[in-house]
């Protein structure tokens, strides 16, 4: 994979696409799932949805409707699944990523993941932040950055005094932020958030929701959301996913994909309207 | 409580008999639980008393005495207690390292994950019977580590005399002659020794520790494994920084536990370690351990002797408390970073 040519592995995402040899490109993924698998679990059909740079693309729809699998493609998560079969393609600033010369932890050290439950690593707070930057083996100023990226996760003012504490002192919100803080201290190009509310609180809640509305000024988000509320406070573009169980199965797919106003005020398909309406949730 | 009721009132305050079966349940597991301490106290005191004479007689100083001489009625027990800390430490040593190292593999499910690339290949990995092999082969795998377990100790010992001894005999000696001044391999290797009954004594606890410790690492929680594969780790850095570190508490349970396994055991050590009366590093030499001098010595203990070996006995018990006690203590200190995690 050719994302960058330069050593420093942690550029912002604005200098990257200047630095390749890529033309640019206004989706920073474009993912086509024609078909996927697990074992001979038919999980996910025909689902098409770009990521925008710098902003919040949410996937919504009915539980078991496939859109944690789709997310989790966007960076090849489910390649750790023994079983998982994919046809289709995710370019990733144009280029495959399911690619065979592709490596998958490349892939997910520029695509960052934020998890449904707060995960963050049985180690102090600032080890946690600076895991990533190990991992890629940064060898400047750790500090300032590890500072940067709990200040933009809203974290910084509540653990300065405790860097050095146990990550899993912290509550559940802080918890979350503080994953968000590992994710995007190196500066990765886009971050996915696989459901990051469900856990919490609606007070802590609202507060993921704000960061998420700051980040996006840098980053380019995905969201898995059961929270049609959610979507509609935070998201630019919204794809709705749904269960097709015709054929025996339950293979989800994407019905409609749009602007999020559009989506909500003047659904298309059918099923989106029944879902919007919230006759099944 | 007095509770107006009509006819349809179905709650009823527990019987008489209800709670006179529950206070006896209580009491039972009272009795039982106490039982158990009261045991080990029991077992304790009655080896002290036996020792008794012994302690008077002789004092500190049989602990600290070289020489074991029925005829001259000279009895110390420092070789033996150099032995049995010598020969736990190197099992233990080899023990984990190999143990930890095996825990991981199945833990990780590597034999699986090949035997499903291999199916893949051939596009067989979802056939109805040859797709449920990379799992079955994991947990058989499993279970056959665990097996090494149930082997008695005296096929171990056998095994060492027989088998381990005319085996490693040859490059020992060869090691020996080449770096004889390294203190470690100072002596030659003439049969049984320190090094074949910690070869031995590291293959006996080596599934107390694989087992546990694998339990641990399955015991990781998913998400932490996904936290570091979604952070871009590769495999070993999520096993090692992340996995094994936050399994770190229940592995050295694991280690702990065997140690105590590997203090103890005696009838292997027996037949393999030398029953040498002999302080050395060498691990080619002779040497000898509590259990062993116990075990050889007690069929022809008259009275004085009993109280001797009584002393000795009380000796190594004291060793596994304060070993256990030490353990027990360590764990305590390395899971205290992990607590709210689960």
């Amino acid at each position: 994979m050719n994302v960058h040519h330069s050593t420093n592995s942690l550029e912002t995402p604005e200098s990257r696409g200047a630095q390749s040899g890529v033309k640019p490109v206004e989706n920073v993924i474009d993912c086509d799932i024609q078909e996927l698998y697990y074992g001979t679990f038919k999980a996910v059909r025909d689902t098409r949805i770009p990521i925008e740079k710098n902003a919040i693309t949410a996937f919504i729809g009915p539980s078991g409707c496939g859109k944690s699998t789709v997310l989790r493609c966007l960076n090849r998560m489910n390649d750790l699944v023994r079983g998982f079969r994919f046809q289709g393609h995710v370019l990733f600033l144009g280029q495959d990523i399911y690619a065979p010369a592709v490596d998958p932890v490349e892939v997910r050290r520029h695509i960052g993941m934020v998890f449904q439950q707060p995960n963050p690593f049985a180690m102090s707070i600032y080890k946690n932040v600076a895991y990533g930057l190990k991992l890629n083996g940064y060898k400047g100023n750790r500090d300032e950055l590890v500072e940067q990226a709990l200040r933009r996760a809203a974290l910084w003012d509540e653990v300065k005094d405790k860097l050095h504490k146990s990550g899993l002192s912290l509550s559940g919100g802080q918890q979350q932020r503080l994953c968000i803080a590992r994710a995007i201290a190196t500066e990765p190009a886009v971050l996915l958030m696989d459901e990051p509310c469900s856990a919490l609180d609606p007070i802590a809640t609202r507060k993921i929701e704000e960061l998420m509305l700051q980040l996006k000024e840098r980053y380019s988000i995905a969201i898995v959301t059961h929270n049609l509320q959610q979507a509609g406070r935070v998201a630019d573009k919204t794809g709705f996913l749904y269960v097709d169980t015709s054929q025996g199965g339950r293979t989800g797919y994407l019905v409609e994909f749009g602007e999020t106003e559009r989506i909500f005020k003047d659904p298309q398909e059918a099923h989106t309207k029944e879902y919007i309406r919230g006759e099944f949730s | 409580m007095e509770i107006p009721s009509d006819e349809t009132q179905i709650s009823r305050p527990p019987t008489s008999w209800e709670k006179f079966a529950d206070r006896v349940f209580r009491g039972l597991t009272y009795v039982f639980a106490w039982l158990a301490v009261l045991l080990v106290l029991y077992i304790a005191g009655q080896i002290a008393y036996y020792a008794w004479p012994a302690i008077q007689e002789r004092g500190p100083g049989f602990v600290t005495g070289q020489t074991w001489d029925n005829n001259r009625d000279v009895y110390g027990i420092l070789p033996e207690i150099w032995g049995t800390l010598y020969s736990s430490l190197l099992a233990l040593i080899v023990g984990t390292s190999f143990g930890v190292v095996a825990a991981v593999f199945l833990s990780e499910g590597f034999l699986g994950g090949f035997l499903y690339r291999v199916l893949k290949i051939f596009g067989c990995q979802n056939h109805p019977v040859l797709g449920k092999l990379p799992s079955f082969l994991d947990s058989l795998l499993k279970n056959l580590i665990e097996l090494l377990a149930a082997i008695p100790s005296v096929v171990y010992g056998l095994w060492g005399i027989f088998v381990v001894i005319p085996l490693i005999r040859e490059p020992c000696n060869w090691i020996h002659e080449q770096f004889g001044w390294i203190p470690f391999f100072g002596t030659s290797l003439s049969g049984p020794g320190m090094l074949p009954a910690a070869v031995v004594l590291a293959i006996m606890i080596l599934p107390t520790i694989t087992a546990i410790s694998r339990d641990a690492l399955v015991a990781v929680p998913s998400k932490l494994r996904e936290a570091a594969y979604g952070m871009g780790a590769t495999r070993w850095e999520a096993i090692v920084s992340v996995i094994i570190p936050t399994a770190s508490g229940a592995i050295f349970g694991s280690v702990v536990l065997a140690l105590g396994r590997a203090l103890g055991e005696t009838m292997a050590l027996a037949m393999l370690v030398g029953n040498a009366n002999r302080i050395s590093v060498s691990l080619f030499s002779p040497a000898n351990t509590l259990a062993a001098l116990l075990a050889n010595n007690f069929p022809e203990a008259g009275p004085k002797e009993v109280a001797v070996l009584m002393y000795a006995a009380l000796v190594l018990l004291a060793i596994t408390l304060v070993v256990n006690f030490i353990g027990a203590w360590l764990l305590q200190r390395a899971t205290a970073g992990l607590e709210g995690l689960r």
